[in-house]
């Protein structure tokens, strides 16, 4: 078992000729996925990696039967490319793309909520499933099919968490990487919710950073909804207030969003806290007792 | 990206929002002009910066003639401001506002800001206004008064009514501020705002409703489809290294420390920075130097990184993720030769082909100190920078 996709999940690619999608479309093919097709318009009749191009979202649908779709359109073009995807039967939506306009993402965050579609992202490393599907930029190798849930707003430290619970030998059921945007598709809690509900997850870790109030939020649902143990660091200790820290999202404002504040939140719900990045697998073993 | 007080008014001005006569100037001679053709005989000079707290720092003044003006201008124009929002630099005053002089009955707050929370825009007002709104919000939340925007129905005049009733104000001021809150609205939805903040929104002697600051903030990423906004950017109010680390599609924030940073990753580079302090250290800046670490962005990093003459040492942390490792090793070995590069420098390369990547480090001849795990790279760091390797 995993959350949002597995070896079955059809999956398409929206701005699949251009070359990041077509990078690491290769290595999700490599990888497993079962990558169906894509959509590049004005593209449509053509091949590319061995695989149909659709002039839209509509078309590769019905002809392929695909259910989820990985974004790499440039930023300006995003908008257009989620809702044309939310609109066309994709039930979900992975935006990788960084530095889509805010109030874009304020209209889109509601017409897929409004249509029952899952986004991840945007400005994300995308979701995997060990061992079954990768729908994202994170390297294959450094995961093993297991029993860890990860969500994380950031990418690399996503790897680390990754890095550390395969080393450790357990393993991920699946890694969700929500992104480093003000306004994400899917925040924490939809995530923690999907795995409390998966029977194969037995431990989550979660990754926050500076900026925002979800991990606070995250810490309630955690301690009225979540049975299985949390491990949880937030990265931004350091950091100053009043200025983004690279992404867009990653800004203390107003004394608001501090990483002494979410700790604190987190730690008030029963969620054991790692002050350091290093310590997220050790985190995980003494939580668990594996 | 924020704008000046006089950009934003200039922006109010064409969304019909009401705004002190004002010119900015950028002389003494310049701002003497300007009051002579504002007319009248008092007027309010403003220093240019992208700071709050001006007023306190003697960046406001209220002049009864000219020379005072004149005085005003010669005193700021080419210094900086020192804020308790800046730093101890201060940021360069290149304008001054020249306004008009307004009789004030009472101040209000007005706001507007992406509310994270909600995921939705927010319009706030308070009857709290001149003072520093954070603090309001702390102390006596039940002041400041909230509509939230649903992106797809958009706001009305019902919702402008339900603040004015808030707000206490009565029926000519009502219909004043249902034409600043429409324009506010229109303003930042058009425009692509991050923040607009109008403290203080006044009531004026004679009754009318006057927006006497002007604060706003631009999503960065937008600026592609706002090309009047980007044409604003004062690039002297921005941090020097910040602004060309940006050039090179860098993000760097400059700290105190003197450890170095170079990370791939802004998560991953905040955590490095907090591994540091763990360890003992004091990490001198946070940089993302981003997916593709090829030598030319690392060696742009490295000059970014040694312009702060407090850093003697730099830690890399790479996690290699879809790039080799020993593809950004070899960038890093002809980055530091290339540049000559004194200080230690430790390596931690995690990813793809990490083992060769580490080997041609320890091969090299320069001062590198590879590392095998983030934990040690955070100790190999702290002690070179303290000398004790």
């Amino acid at each position: 078992m995993s959350i949002l996709i597995d070896r079955k999940t059809k999956v398409i690619c929206q701005g699949f000729t251009g070359g990041q999608a077509t990078q690491h479309c290769v290595q999700c093919i490599e990888y497993g996925t079962d990558l169906v097709g894509g959509v590049t318009p004005g593209k449509g009749g053509q091949t590319h990696l061995d695989l149909p191009v659709f002039n839209t979202v509509k078309e590769a649908v019905d002809q392929t039967g695909a259910s989820a779709s990985i974004i790499f359109v440039p930023a300006r073009f995003c908008k257009a490319s989620i809702l044309e995807a939310a609109e066309s039967g994709i039930s979900l939506i992975i935006c990788i793309t960084e530095g889509i306009p805010t109030i874009d993402m304020l209209e889109v965050k509601v017409r897929c909520d409004d249509l029952g579609v899952r986004l991840i992202g945007p400005n994300c490393p995308g979701i995997i499933t060990p061992g079954e599907c990768k729908m994202g930029i994170m390297p294959g190798n450094i995961h093993l099919p297991g029993k860890v849930g990860v969500i994380s707003r950031s990418g690399t430290l996503t790897y680390e968490a990754v890095k550390q619970t395969t080393d450790l030998g357990f393993g991920q059921t699946s890694c969700v990487g929500i992104g480093g945007d003000p306004i994400p598709g899917s925040s924490f809690i939809d995530i923690l919710g999907l795995f409390q509900d998966d029977p194969q997850t037995e431990a989550i870790v979660m990754v926050g950073e500076i900026g925002g109030t979800a991990e606070e939020a995250a810490a309630e649902f955690i301690q009225s909804n979540v049975t299985k143990p949390v491990v949880s660091y937030i990265a931004g200790v350091t950091a100053p207030a009043g200025k983004r820290m690279g992404h867009a999202g990653a800004i203390i404002a107003g004394g608001k969003g501090t990483a002494e504040d979410k700790f604190k939140a987190l730690e008030a719900a029963g969620v054991h806290t790692v002050k350091s990045p290093a310590d997220i697998g050790k985190g995980i073993a003494e939580v668990t007792g594996w | 990206m924020n704008l000046h007080e006089y950009q934003a008014k200039q922006l109010f001005r064409e969304f019909n929002i009401a705004v002190s006569d004002g010119v900015a100037t950028s002389s003494s001679q310049e701002a003497e002009e300007a009051a002579l053709s504002l007319g009248g005989s008092k007027w309010v000079v403003k220093a240019q910066v992208h700071a709050g707290g001006r007023g306190k720092a003697g960046g406001v003044e209220v002049a009864d003639d000219v020379e005072q003006i004149r005085a005003f201008a010669d005193k700021w124009l080419g210094k900086n401001l020192v804020t308790f929002q800046t730093d101890e630099k201060g940021q360069p005053v290149n304008q001054i506002l020249v306004e008009t002089c307004t009789s004030i009955a009472n101040e209000l707050y007005l706001g507007a800001v992406i509310d994270r929370a909600s995921q939705r825009l927010v319009v706030m007002a308070s009857t709290e206004g001149g003072v520093n709104i954070e603090e309001v919000a702390e102390n006596t939340p039940q002041k400041i008064f909230k509509i939230e925007i649903d992106p797809i129905k958009g706001t009305n005049s019902s919702d402008a009514d339900k603040l004015s009733t808030l707000l206490g104000l009565d029926e000519k001021q009502s219909s004043q501020f249902r034409n600043i809150y429409e324009g506010i609205v229109r303003l930042f939805l058009e425009k692509d705002l991050a923040l607009l903040e109008v403290n203080p929104l006044v009531v004026t002697e004679a009754g009318d409703l006057l927006c006497l600051d002007a604060k706003i903030n631009v999503d960065s990423n937008a600026l592609y489809r706002q090309e009047a906004l980007t044409l604003m950017r004062d690039a002297s109010q921005e941090d020097e290294r910040e602004a060309k680390a940006a050039e090179w599609d860098l993000s760097y924030v400059a700290l105190d420390g003197n450890i170095g940073c170079m990370v791939n990753g802004a998560g991953l580079a905040m955590g490095t920075m907090d591994i540091i302090k763990l360890h003992g250290g004091e990490p001198a800046n946070f940089l993302d130097v981003g997916g593709t670490a090829d030598s030319e962005r690392v060696s742009e990093a490295f000059k970014i990184i040694l312009s702060d003459e407090n850093v003697n040492t730099v830690l890399i942390n790479i996690f290699g993720g879809i790039v080799r490792c020993d593809v950004i090793a070899n960038g890093i070995v002809e980055a530091l030769t290339v540049m000559g590069v004194s200080v230690p420098v430790v390596v931690r390369l995690e990813g793809n082909n990490a083992e060769v990547g580490l080997k041609t480090l320890d091969e090299c001849d320069l001062n590198i100190i590879p590392a095998s795990s983030l934990e040690e790279a955070a100790d190999l760091a702290v002690k070179a920078s303290r000398g004790e390797l």
